[in-house]
């Protein structure tokens, strides 16, 4: 039982990030139809950027995070996706790709391919709560990762950019006609998916180690969690994450750590055969 | 203008014609397969680097042959398919008579038919899955211990560590699971338990649900084996799990120094064996060219960390300089009958190879030093340098052992044990 519980622990953390890592790239799929290959790339970048704050420039860990997710945000959609604006969905989706290698190899070329490993102000020692422990990183990383979920959510569901941004979504052309300036809409779209995939890399950087090579996996999750909620949905995105970290965890628990990531997709594969639009696809959607 | 023109093309075929045959007189090529960027980039440059000080300290000498070395270093991206790609590339559009690869046991395994194939002879200098020496592949010759050697080594003092139970948690490939299976019998042997064999996949981040399962078993020591990336994120998993069992890790990819940086205080009290110990120089097999080693790398401003992995590089162009002169001439079936004659200092020991694998198309398999370091407060410690492998075990030599007393000790001389008994028992 007490195994139990910790693993029901480690699955909550592993899943709070998980869902951070959807929500990012289904809002920009659903909204901009963007296929956004780079997804793990920013959340690489959103690691580094912390790790040159805290590290190399001996600045505060905090401080780090905010500089991370909005360097996050402007990075990909300034320099390169606003003059792609119009391009078709293989065009871009082509860019994103290229993208995807250009940020890996520079991240080898700039700090090698030596792990970086990110101090923070937390304390070593971990909490222990009866039969089960936890580190308090992994506690700020939750408790933060459900601050940015919830704080997506309402921005989506409750403000006027969210609307707008819906309304993008379920026909652009239409929107545009109704006054909707989709131009800033994309723009704002894009900056908040990657400043999502920052946040989580800025977030994991400090948990894991900080690699090049650490958003290829990130991206693989990321899509997993996209394709299990529904295209589009943050609601999904969310459910999706945790129900991905609970699958890996209790399948590398009791069934073989061996096939831990095959659970993931395993769990994906019926989910698609009986709901091939994803568990929280909305009819709403449209192409 | 059209003098202009045509002295720009005079130049251009001048310089064309001088780059296309000056190094084709005076060099030997010699391919070079590391995983050079990917997940494996820090390992597999470090090899490089210390496969470039070895070219450059023959070249100074005079070369080979009357030659200079020319080593031409491929990338095998941490990818089996890549490392087989590239491993005929440098066969067929370089003709190197003979290389060296590939870090990973995958990405050796995966360029062996290649080297039937072509009929070209490659060293390996890190791999460590049994099967690379033991499948009748007669053009590999191997200086890294396979996991069943270091488990021989270690069955030498594993009484003294008092272990009741162990669980494994390896990476899930021929590296990791080989270990396990190496290291289990030889537990078996001692009368030692084997829990759980847990492993994971080498990209995977988060070990909690295995390390939770371990938590829970009744084995009191954890042996792990994988890269240092891992074995960082382990560590500072299995802390903040409170998990209190004796951890060891095998397969000399540790990079202790790392350790220290990167898990902090979770790395103090593991214990690692390793191949070669840039710490003490002093104790290596040849103290004098370890010096002289670590001072070069120190020179050329890499990591110190690095040299646990360098060395192999070293060790390994320097075997194949060694055979390419033996040779007599830079052709691939010379130079692999020179592997079976030469021998040479290596850092941790002898350089000299042994037949291993099925009559008639065996491997060579050099056997060489493993020391047992264990981290204590931040600080490197080496417990039992008299462990070293071939030689007989000193009583007393337990994993608490001062540091102080190291430069001291006289190395003794005991039974050597031999590793054409081990590999008849492998393949029995």
């Amino acid at each position: 039982m007490d195994e139990f519980l910790q693993h029901l622990l480690n699955a909550v953390m592993l899943g709070g990030t998980y869902a951070l890592l959807g929500i990012g790239l289904t809002l920009i799929f659903g909204i901009m139809r963007v296929v956004n290959f780079a997804h793990g790339e920013l959340y690489a970048f959103g690691a580094y950027a912390v790790y040159l704050v805290v590290a190399a420039l001996g600045l505060n860990f905090f401080l780090g995070l905010v500089v991370a997710v909005i360097a996050g945000a402007l990075l990909i959609e300034v320099a390169l996706l606003r003059p792609m604006r119009g391009a078709d969905i293989d065009t871009v989706m082509l860019v994103m790709i290229g993208t995807w290698i250009v940020m890996q190899n520079t991240e080898l070329l700039l700090w090698g391919g030596v792990a970086k490993a990110i101090v923070t102000p937390f304390p070593e020692a971990p909490l222990v709560i009866g039969p089960v422990s936890i580190s308090w990183l992994r506690l700020f990383v939750l408790a933060a990762a459900l601050i940015l979920i919830a704080a997506s959510y309402v921005l989506i569901q409750r403000t006027k950019l969210g609307k707008a941004m819906r309304a993008t979504f379920q026909d652009a052309d239409t929107a545009a006609l109704m006054g909707v300036n989709i131009k800033g809409i994309f723009t704002a779209t894009f900056a908040i998916g990657s400043a999502l995939a920052a946040a989580a890399g800025a977030l994991l950087g400090p948990v894991f180690l900080v690699t090049p090579t650490m958003g290829d996996l990130a991206s693989l999750k990321a899509f997993a969690i996209v394709i299990l909620g529904g295209l589009g949905n943050i609601t999904g995105a969310t459910v999706g994450g945790f129900i991905l970290a609970f699958v890996e965890e209790i399948g590398a628990g009791y069934v073989s750590s061996g096939y831990r990531d095959a659970m993931g997709f395993l769990i994906i594969i019926i989910v698609l055969l009986f709901r091939p639009t994803g568990l929280f696809a909305r009819a709403e959607r449209v192409g | 203008m059209k003098q202009f023109a045509s002295t720009t093309t005079l130049a251009a075929i001048v310089l064309a014609a001088a780059v296309t045959t000056a190094p084709a007189q005076d060099t030997i090529k010699v391919g070079v397969i590391q995983p050079l960027t990917g997940a494996f980039a820090a390992s597999g440059n470090y090899v490089a680097n210390g496969a470039k000080i070895a070219a450059d300290e023959v070249n100074a000498k005079g070369g080979v042959l009357g030659k200079k070395l020319e080593l031409v270093i491929e990338d095998n991206k941490s990818n089996p398919t890549e490392a087989a790609a590239v491993a005929e590339k440098l066969i067929v559009r370089d003709k190197v008579p003979v290389m060296m690869g590939a870090w990973g046991s995958g990405f050796t395994l995966a360029i062996m038919p290649k080297l039937m194939e072509y009929k070209v002879p490659m060293l390996v200098e890190t791999s460590s899955a049994g099967k690379i020496t033991t499948s009748g592949n007669p053009y590999i010759f191997r200086i890294s211990p396979p996991s069943a050697v270091e488990a021989v080594a270690f069955a030498k003092i594993v009484d003294k560590l008092h272990i009741g139970k162990a669980d494994f948690l390896v990476v899930n490939n021929d590296w990791g699971r080989g270990a396990a299976e190496d290291f289990g019998k030889m537990f078996k042997e001692h009368n030692i338990k084997v829990g759980l064999v847990e492993t994971m996949d080498p990209p995977a981040q988060d070990m909690s649900a295995q390390l939770a399962k371990i938590k829970a078993s009744d084995a009191d020591t954890l042996i792990v084996t994988t890269a240092v990336e891992q074995l960082t994120l382990i560590f500072k998993q299995a802390a903040a799990l409170g998990l209190k069992k004796r951890i060891i890790t095998t397969g000399g990819s540790q990079n202790p120094d790392q350790l220290v940086e990167q898990a902090g205080a979770a790395a103090n009290d593991t214990t690692h064996i390793t191949f070669f110990t840039p710490w003490k120089p002093e104790v290596s097999a040849d103290p004098a060219m370890a010096k002289a080693f670590i001072e070069e790398w120190k020179k050329r401003g890499y990591p110190f960390a690095g040299l646990t992995e360098s060395f192999r590089g070293y060790d390994g162009i320097r075997t194949i300089a060694a055979a390419i002169a033996k040779a007599g001439k830079a052709e691939p079936e010379a130079i692999r009958a020179a592997f079976w004659q030469i021998e040479l200092p290596g850092m941790n020991g002898k350089i000299k190879f042994e037949k291993a694998g099925p009559a008639g198309q065996e491997s060579g398999q050099s056997t060489p030093g493993i020391y047992l370091i264990k981290i204590e407060n931040g600080k490197i410690v080496l417990p039992s340098r008299e462990c070293r492998f071939g030689h007989r075990c000193v009583e007393g030599s337990v994993l608490r052992f001062s540091c102080r007393n190291l430069g001291r000790l006289p190395l003794p001389f005991g039974e050597r044990v031999g590793v054409r008994g081990l590999q008849n028992s492998r393949q029995s």
